[in-house]
């Protein structure tokens, strides 16, 4: 070989040829990303495109009479009797209402009285009704209320319903959307944010104009809690000793082999668990949040335990060699210096543990929080105890809307995705501030 | 030290809730096809009285009446929703779990309907037409060949020549047995094959039957574990696609699909329950009768459930999808008098 083929103004081919692989391998790399962060942009347009406007809803403006002679018989204002009249009752005064609304507005319409109720949700007699017997006083007179429009109404403000699905639809036709689009233009519908959607509780396949996320995340709060509350100081303590205190023994191996083995043991393995120890031994609730907390309990311990013996062992020994040489004990040098320094690294795995555990959906399957539930679930009564009484979560929210009929609730769980990943990135944007502010590296 | 405090605090936590557990809500799990019934039924009852709205969980009928008879007490479900009738292995079951006085309750019919996309081609089928589409053999010249037919043409000429592609309910859904037996197993006899099969085994009809409602493996039929939303979705996929979906869910969804007529009738609540369109199915719920008076409003909630103001034919549940029983009234009776089924 010569001289001249070592110059370091051109390449030689075997030069050549690594810096091409490295070229391939970035490529590699880069698509990779390209392809991940694609899926990430196809996943968040579907949502967003049909779940962004479940946090509109179109309502209806109308005056609804309260006469007498329907309501209240008896003219006494006797609760009783009062709530004898159901909300099957209450149904004509509110078309009486919109047919009167549809007369000032000067709108013509062929339709029949009955078509014309039809676009208002079955959901507003039963508010119009807790109002009269919350307010007796109104019988004889009036008033105005906002009503829920019927969810085709809604749909079609909203483009998912149109004149030409319409005219094939069953629920709804091209003339009530012409006299809902008259209305509008009259000012007497209208369309505008949601609180509802993350307030009201859940509704049958009827009413998707109404249902809401209220015990949904009520249900996920109150198992949050109760898996912060214990799978924090157990997983803490369980870590401290394992890390700390524990000989170093085949014994603590075998528990370690294990820990990190239960850290993937599928989610659904617990709601078994859970269901035959909560449930049938404990004879605690079905479908409470307790159970549905004690099993995300066991089931993010793994992930504190590991994450916290992980922020344990990045504390320099030379912190607890100094505690000790200045005549601290073993417990002090742990819980002055050690555990403080760690804590920034605790939070933060245990802030993802909850997340994770937010969006758990297999296990509460098997508890029976997978269900129908209207009732807001309070956090103590003393019959159900703490956390007792029946609820849902978020996630499981969506798995039950998906399976609904009616196409109202397709919007209703990409809504209810959006929140949950609403929930889930302040949750790890907690998580990575506290990181950023309290991490002291060495 | 405060993770000292914390864990003390967790363990008086659990003390405090295994202290009491009691509930005042009525619990209903089961069959996912009765489930939006018993949630609208629900939510009128809670509206309308003092109770608070009985919990519905879904999980087909065979898992909720599985709960049912786990025993009796507050950790057990109340009422069991059923699209096939109790088996009397399940009422062993329960009895031995102490479960012995248990209500049947039939709160109408569903109709089974076979609905393809709206852009695709109409059907007009007979039960037979999908026995010698969905067979997984057919008998030939004495014997039993595997079904060859790819084509809806092969299989009545009067139809478009379409590939065959069925979206089916899996074998968990109650509505696959109601296929089987009121369509397959319909069309078998109906073609002269359930004769021809026996003559091949030697006159053994229960085998004949069961050779006559399996279900060809080749792809042409797809089972659906999922729920209709499932089937809509393949369908909306694929145009050749034909689904079987219950009467309600197509009533909800009439403009994405079409339905097919069968045996020249088209379903409807009216015809299904005139009994003029064959395929249909009672739904059931069943309730535990020691419960009733234990949690609030178990007995309140049924007889609401099955009054004419949910399930008469101008009820909400009728608007849904759900067919009237004609005999609603004996049903009132039933529930109002507690009558428990005969051992």
């Amino acid at each position: 070989m010569s001289a001249m083929k070592h110059s370091l103004l051109t390449l030689d081919a075997r030069t050549k040829k690594r810096n091409a692989a490295e070229k391939r391998f970035k490529a590699c790399g880069l698509s990779a990303i390209v392809v991940a962060m694609l899926a990430l942009v196809v996943l968040l347009v579907s949502v967003f495109g049909s779940g962004a406007s479940a946090f509109r809803q179109t309502y209806i403006a109308i005056e609804v009479p309260f006469p007498e002679a329907k309501l209240d018989q008896s003219g006494v204002r006797d609760p009783d009797v009062m709530s004898q009249v159901t909300t099957l009752g209450y149904e004509p005064l509110l078309v009486d209402g919109l047919l009167a609304a549809i007369d000032a507005a000067g709108i013509a319409t062929e339709m029949s009285d009955k078509d014309i109720g039809a676009l208002i949700s079955k959901e507003a007699p039963a508010t119009v009704r807790n109002f009269v017997l919350a307010n007796p006083d109104v019988i004889g007179s009036s008033a105005t209320f906002d009503l829920l429009a019927s969810g085709r109404i809604d749909g079609f403000f909203k483009g998912r319903v149109t004149m030409e699905s319409a005219a094939l639809d069953g629920n709804t036709s091209p003339e009530a959307l012409q006299l809902a689009q008259d209305l509008r233009d009259a000012g007497i519908i209208q369309t505008r944010f949601n609180w509802n959607f993350l307030i009201a509780p859940d509704a049958s396949d009827q009413r998707p104009e109404a249902a809401g996320l209220g015990v949904a995340i009520l249900g996920s709060l109150y198992m949050m809690i109760v898996v912060l509350v214990l799978a924090l100081p157990i997983g803490v303590a369980a870590s401290i000793y394992l890390e700390e205190f524990a000989p170093k023994t085949w014994w603590t191996d075998v528990i370690e082999v294990n820990i990190s083995n239960l850290a993937a043991v599928p989610s659904i393995v617990y709601g078994i668990l859970g269901l035959a120890i909560f449930i049938n031994f404990m004879e605690f609730n079905q479908s409470s949040p307790l159970v549905g907390g004690l099993v995300l309990t066991l089931m993010t311990l793994p992930t504190i335990i590991i994450s916290t013996r992980a922020s344990l062992k990045s504390v320099p020994p030379s912190i607890r060699d100094a505690a000790l040489g200045v005549g601290a004990s073993k417990m002090q040098s742990v819980l002055h210096h050690a555990l403080p320094l760690a804590a920034p690294g605790i939070l933060t795995g245990t802030i993802i543990g909850l997340a994770q555990a937010l969006g758990e959906t297999a296990p509460l399957l098997l508890i029976g929080m997978v269900a129908f539930v209207r009732e807001y679930p309070a956090a103590y009564t003393p019959d159900a105890g703490l956390f007792g009484e029946a609820s849902t979560a978020l996630p499981v929210q969506v798995f039950n809307w998906t399976q609904r009929a009616d196409p109202g609730f397709v919007e209703r769980a990409s809504g209810a995705i959006i929140t949950l990943l609403v929930f889930l990135l302040i949750m790890n944007t907690i998580a990575i501030v506290l990181r950023r502010k309290f991490e002291r590296r060495w | 030290m405060s993770f000292v405090k914390m864990t003390t605090t967790a363990l008086a936590m659990t003390a405090i809730s295994t202290a009491a557990m009691a509930r005042d809500n009525v619990q209903v799990a089961g069959s996912s096809t009765v489930l939006p019934y018993a949630s609208i039924a629900a939510e009128s009852f809670g509206e309308n009285f003092d109770f608070p709205t009985p919990v519905i969980e879904s999980g087909g009928s065979s898992a909720g009446l599985k709960r049912f008879c786990e025993g009796v007490g507050e950790n057990t479900i109340d009422i069991a929703n059923a699209s096939r009738p109790i088996k009397p292995a399940e009422i062993a079951t329960c009895a031995e779990a102490g479960v012995t006085n248990i209500i049947e309750v039939r709160l109408g019919y569903d109709g089974i309907v076979f609905a393809s996309d709206i852009n695709g081609a109409s059907f007009a089928f007979t039960p037979q037409d999908w026995y010698l589409a969905l067979a997984a053999e057919l008998p030939q010249d004495g014997a039993m060949v595997p079904n060859q037919n790819a084509s809806w043409v092969a299989v009545n000429g009067d139809f478009p020549d379409q590939p065959i592609q069925a979206f089916i309910p899996g074998t968990k859904h109650g509505t696959r047995e109601v296929f089987e037996e009121q369509v397959i197993l319909a069309g078998c006899e109906a073609s002269g094959a359930l004769a021809q099969i026996m003559e091949i085994n030697g006159g053994d009809e229960d085998a004949a039957e069961a050779t006559c409602m399996a279900i060809r493996t080749d792809g042409r039929s797809v089972d659906i574990d999922g729920d209709y939303t499932e089937t809509l979705a393949r369908i909306q996929a694929d145009l050749n696609g034909i689904g079987v979906f219950g009467l309600a869910f197509y009533e909800n969804n009439t403009d994405k699909l079409q339905v097919a007529t069968m045996s020249g009738v088209a379903p409807s609540t009216d015809t299904i329950a005139s009994g003029d369109y064959p395929v249909s199915r009672p739904l059931y719920f069943y309730i535990k009768a020691d419960h009733i008076g234990v949690i609030p409003g178990v007995k309140e909630f049924a007889a609401f459930f099955v009054s004419n103001d949910m399930a008469g034919p101008d009820g909400p549940l009728a608007e849904y999808g759900l067919v009237s029983d004609p005999e609603l009234s004996a049903t009132q009776e039933a529930v109002m008098n507690e009558t428990v089924m005969a051992d």
